[in-house]
């Protein structure tokens, strides 16, 4: 089946706001007809990139490319796309009908054709009879479906919407879904949608684009993001998962949680470090018998109306998240069993920091904006270019930002079953990787020291 | 027990307020010897000179707000432009002024225009009384117009308005209540005013505050009392329409 022509082309495009890197390298391509979802958690640029689509910011650099134009210098009111704000931006002054005409009496149609199409749209969401009531007095779900119609009625290209169902309680949200899901298939035409709800994603799109930090971690279909994540971000942000610190043996066998498990990915080095997710729908629960692969101590259960959802330690001290439809009380002990398709294995994006850095003297190097004592010896001279590296271990982190050779922030926060993988970021937007087994939260201040004993010069 | 709170408004309100106004009316309604009578008013209605003044203060007044809408209206609009730290200092520099006294304003101007060897006359009431009154036009149109969500702005641009009809078709109605307040905090002012007119004017111009004042200081206290009470009528009208015009009740309508 050939695949639809490309309607919304976007290349190499990267936005600041002053100092701060916003989108980094945005590369991507939207098809006629599709529904792309773009997800990601707060501050990871997904409502700056709808906003740089539908022209009300100028990006900083790249080439947007909408129906074969280049629109990268266009001003919004002449691209042909619509937007659906997210706070709905109905105008006040005007009543239902005349905020869903605005676009039309723009374009001086002729009043009967108007008349015409307004009542169609409004038909299509299902506010016939609403035309002459106040914006005011309408409900969030109302106000949202006059911002669809509003947009809808001018026939663009393109539908950009901008987490539209934020505002609403589930059960309108989850009724909304449905509704613009259906829209979408009727009207035929391409949706772009914002949204941080992945169950949302999942439900609506036919692509997801999730991103990160500016960066696009993956792009897929609902099943291919959540069956085989790319990296660890995405499996952690798409359902729930177990992601562990594994070694790839060999082909169709990899080691984590300190047992041997028989798996179907191939093509990694031999006991190459990876990292292994399991979702916890995947792991077999039951009672002790011969058949365990490994076995565990049931620590908490909590119903869930669907299934129960319960946490088991293992003896060599891994925690696996669990759902199953039985319940296990707590301080049971449990058999456990995965299959080979269930364990889905992911390339490790870094197994130690590396640093750039500038030599001092012979026993100190200059990196992330602090001078660092090394216990090493450096043998080239003052000024040189070095790469410094740092296991992720050999960290310490403080929680008085004072008490430490630099400062940052807690950014991302992953659990590895048994122990803390932490992304802090300095304030010069530099990464630094963490294990702990220390408890830390999102968005905390903390001091980070690295000492000499920790640093390595790789190349000297 | 609520009740009893408002007591001292009620009586502030009684004294103050009711009772003057109770005083006003019946010197309207009588003459100078008690006596009911509607001669205050048919005097007013028959003498062409306190009629000339009475409408030539509306006239005045008219253009005053014409002008301070003209100038005030673009002022508020590139102040709401800016960025706010810079916006609030130009702001501030707008309002400074209406502390000062506005008497020692007003002779301020005449010696400016002394100064500059300008006469005093027709041309120096409107610019003094567009001068006093200006920053009461732009405070309440800025105040809408930074309030104005962006949203809106974008929305409009996104469903194809180019800026000119941005302009009008959006940015213009909904600054409408602050246009409103600020018609109100000019119009009604310039109308009972008197000191602006003597002082620019050296007397030579009358308008319909000055003749109240000098029939109240004169002591013909039933004629001015009626002349009041007509003052009065306008302002009422005036807000009255005014009020029509706005039918969103939203808070956010400038100062009034």
């Amino acid at each position: 089946m050939q695949k639809p022509e490309p309607i919304i082309t976007i290349e190499h495009v990267s936005h600041s706001f002053g100092e701060k890197t916003v989108l980094d390298d945005i590369n991507l391509v939207v098809r006629k007809g599709e529904f792309v979802t773009i997800l990601g958690p707060s501050g990871c640029g997904k409502t700056t990139l709808l906003r740089l689509i539908a022209g009300f910011q100028k990006a900083s650099e790249g080439k947007f490319t909408i129906a074969g134009t280049d629109v990268t210098e266009t001003p919004p009111h002449h691209r042909p796309v619509n937007t659906v704000f997210q706070k709905y931006a109905l105008f006040p002054h005007l009543n239902v009908y005349q905020n869903i005409a605005f676009g039309l009496n723009l374009k001086k149609l002729p009043s009967a054709d108007i008349k015409k199409k307004v009542m169609q749209v409004l038909k299509m969401v299902t506010m016939t009879d609403y035309e002459e009531r106040d914006v005011g007095s309408l409900s969030g779900g109302q106000q949202q479906r006059v911002a669809i119609a509003r947009a809808i009625v001018n026939e663009p290209q393109v539908l950009l919407l901008d987490e539209p169902l934020a505002a609403l309680d589930l059960k309108m949200r989850k009724d909304m879904q449905m509704e613009i899901r259906a829209m979408h298939k009727k009207l035929g035409i391409t949706f772009v949608y914002v949204t941080h709800d992945q169950e949302e994603a999942l439900t609506l799109s036919d692509t997801i684009v999730v991103m990160s930090e500016g960066k696009i971690q993956q792009i897929g279909t609902p099943t291919e993001i959540y069956n085989e994540p790319a990296n660890a971000f995405v499996a952690d942000f798409i359902g729930e998962s177990n992601i562990l610190n594994g070694v790839m043996i060999k082909d169709s066998l990899v080691e984590f949680a300190d047992h041997q498990f028989e798996c179907v990915d191939k093509g990694f080095g031999l006991n190459e470090s990876v990292d292994v997710v399991l979702r916890p729908e995947d792991i077999y629960i039951f009672e002790l018998s011969e058949a365990a692969q490994f076995t565990g101590t049931v620590t908490s259960c909590i119903f869930k109306g669907v299934h129960y959802e319960m946490m088991v330690i293992t003896p060599e001290g891994y925690e696996f998240l669990i759902q199953d439809y039985h319940n296990f009380e707590v301080g049971r002990t449990v058999s456990l069993l995965v299959k080979p398709n269930d364990i889905h294995v992911m390339k490790k994006e870094r197994l130690i920091n590396t640093f750039e850095g500038v030599v001092i003297d012979k026993n100190q190097v200059r990196f992330l904006g602090h001078t660092f004592k090394l216990d090493e010896k450096i043998s080239v001279p003052n000024g040189s270019k070095v790469k410094v590296a740092v296991d992720f271990n050999k960290i310490i982190l403080q929680d008085n930002e004072e008490d430490g050779m630099i400062r940052g922030d807690v950014r991302f926060i992953l659990y590895k079953g048994d122990h803390y993988h932490l992304t802090v970021v300095t304030k010069d937007q530099e990464h630094i990787f963490v294990d702990t087994n220390d408890v830390w939260d999102d968005g905390d201040r903390i001091g980070i020291t690295i000492p000499p004993e920790s640093i390595q010069l790789i190349n000297q | 027990m609520r009740r009893n709170w408002s007591i001292p408004y009620l009586l502030f309100l009684t004294f103050f307020v009711l009772i003057p106004l109770g005083l006003i009316v019946y010197y309207a309604f009588t003459s100078h010897d008690g006596t009911f009578t509607l001669t205050n008013f048919r005097k007013f209605w028959m003498h062409p000179e306190a009629m000339n003044t009475f409408i030539f203060s509306i006239g005045i007044a008219l253009i005053t707000t014409v002008l301070c809408l003209i100038l005030g209206y673009p002022a508020a609009y590139i102040l709401s432009r800016m960025e706010s730290r810079k916006a609030q200092i130009l702001v501030l520099l707008f309002i400074l002024p209406m502390w000062v006294n506005f008497l020692i304003r007003t002779l301020a101007t005449v010696a400016l225009f002394d100064f500059l060897s300008l006469p005093l006359g027709k041309g120096s009431l409107i610019f003094g009384m567009v001068y006093n009154f200006l920053p009461f036009m732009i405070y309440p149109i800025y105040n809408i117009l930074q309030k104005t969500d962006s949203n809106l702005i974008e929305a409009a641009q996104d469903l194809g308005a180019n800026p000119r009809q941005v302009f009008l078709k959006t940015i213009l109605p909904l600054s409408a209540p602050g246009i409103s307040s600020g018609i109100m905090m000019v119009f009604m002012p310039v109308i009972s005013t008197f000191a602006i007119a003597e002082l620019l004017t050296i007397n030579n111009i009358k308008l319909f505050g000055t003749t109240l004042q000098e029939n109240i200081y004169n002591g013909m206290w039933n004629y001015g009392a009626a002349l009041s009470l007509v003052m009065l009528l306008l302002i009422g009208l005036t807000s009255l329409l005014n009020s029509e015009g706005t039918t969103n009740d939203s808070a956010e309508g400038g100062l009034i």
